[in-house]
């Protein structure tokens, strides 16, 4: 079987991490309350989802 | 070889995992609503569709056959007093996804599962849903203009609650033909106006 040859240095591998960012997520904001809201997801401040009363805000959390 | 086998086994073996989709499946048809994970809802869903048209006839085996799956007398007769005359005239498509967000600890993705027949809330804003469709259509044409005059206030002004006071007005020649549409219009515009005094802030902020 195939092994490395040689331990990958501290450089080398934190080179290759330079490429690993942190991607900032898409937000819209809920059309009832304009609170900044993932899409396809149920707003967390007042329970609306596409426009509609999904679920009450006490049952969400 | 596991090729083209797309079954979400859920990390559990196959008794664990029918239990787990028994107890919620009962869970779903006593209480029309679970709060859970997106891959335990999805796979709930294809349980429990299967259970919920298989009750829609409502005899001794397919009670039985039923039963097999609930495991639960108290389940299955809910099932068949109450859900099955419920869903009677939906051609599958019993249940609803929604997800919520994403759960402290492990950050799973959480969602809502629900016996659509069950959600009144949703049912009726579906129906208003089409005719708001439409409207928005048509009015359009008619709130361009008003649309153009309170962006070049609110550029001018820097007032907050500029547009939310002159937009009513503006629209409403143009929405008077149907007066029942007109206060949900205004709710929209309303609903509206805040977002677009976010995005002018952004653009000052930058
Ligand atoms: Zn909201």
């Amino acid at each position: 079987m195939a092994h490395p040859k040689r331990r990958t240095s501290n450089q080398r591998r934190d080179k290759r991490r330079t490429h690993y960012k942190a991607v900032a997520p898409t937000l819209s904001s809920c059309s009832n309350c304009g609170a900044p809201t993932l899409y396809h997801r149920v707003c967390g401040e007042c329970g609306f989802y596409r426009g509609k009363q999904a679920i009450q805000k006490e049952v969400a959390l | 070889m596991r090729h083209g086998k797309k079954f979400n086994h859920l990390g559990r073996q196959a008794p664990h995992r029918k239990a787990m989709l028994a107890n919620m499946a009962c869970s779903l048809i006593e209480h029309k609503r679970v709060n859970t994970t997106v891959a335990k809802a999805k796979a709930l869903k294809k349980f429990v569709e299967p259970i919920i048209t298989k009750s829609k006839t409502d005899s001794t085996h397919s009670r039985r056959t039923c039963f097999r799956y609930l495991r639960s007398k108290e389940a299955v007769t809910e099932l068949f007093r109450e859900v099955s005359v419920k869903v009677a005239d939906r051609p599958g498509g019993y249940t609803r996804i929604l997800k919520t967000g994403f759960r402290q600890g492990d950050n799973a993705e959480m969602c809502f599962i629900e016996l659509v027949d069950y959600n009144e809330n949703m049912l009726k804003d579906a129906k208003t849903k089409t005719s708001t469709r439409k409207r928005r259509g048509g009015g359009k044409k008619a709130a361009a203009p008003a649309a153009e005059v309170t962006e070049a206030d609110t550029k001018a002004e820097v007032v907050e609650e500029a547009p939310v006071v002159e937009e009513p007005k503006a629209e409403k020649p143009a929405e008077a033909k149907k007066e029942e549409a007109a206060p949900e219009a205004k709710a929209e515009e309303k609903k509206e106006a805040p977002k677009k005094d976010d995005s002018k802030e952004e653009e000052k902020g930058e």
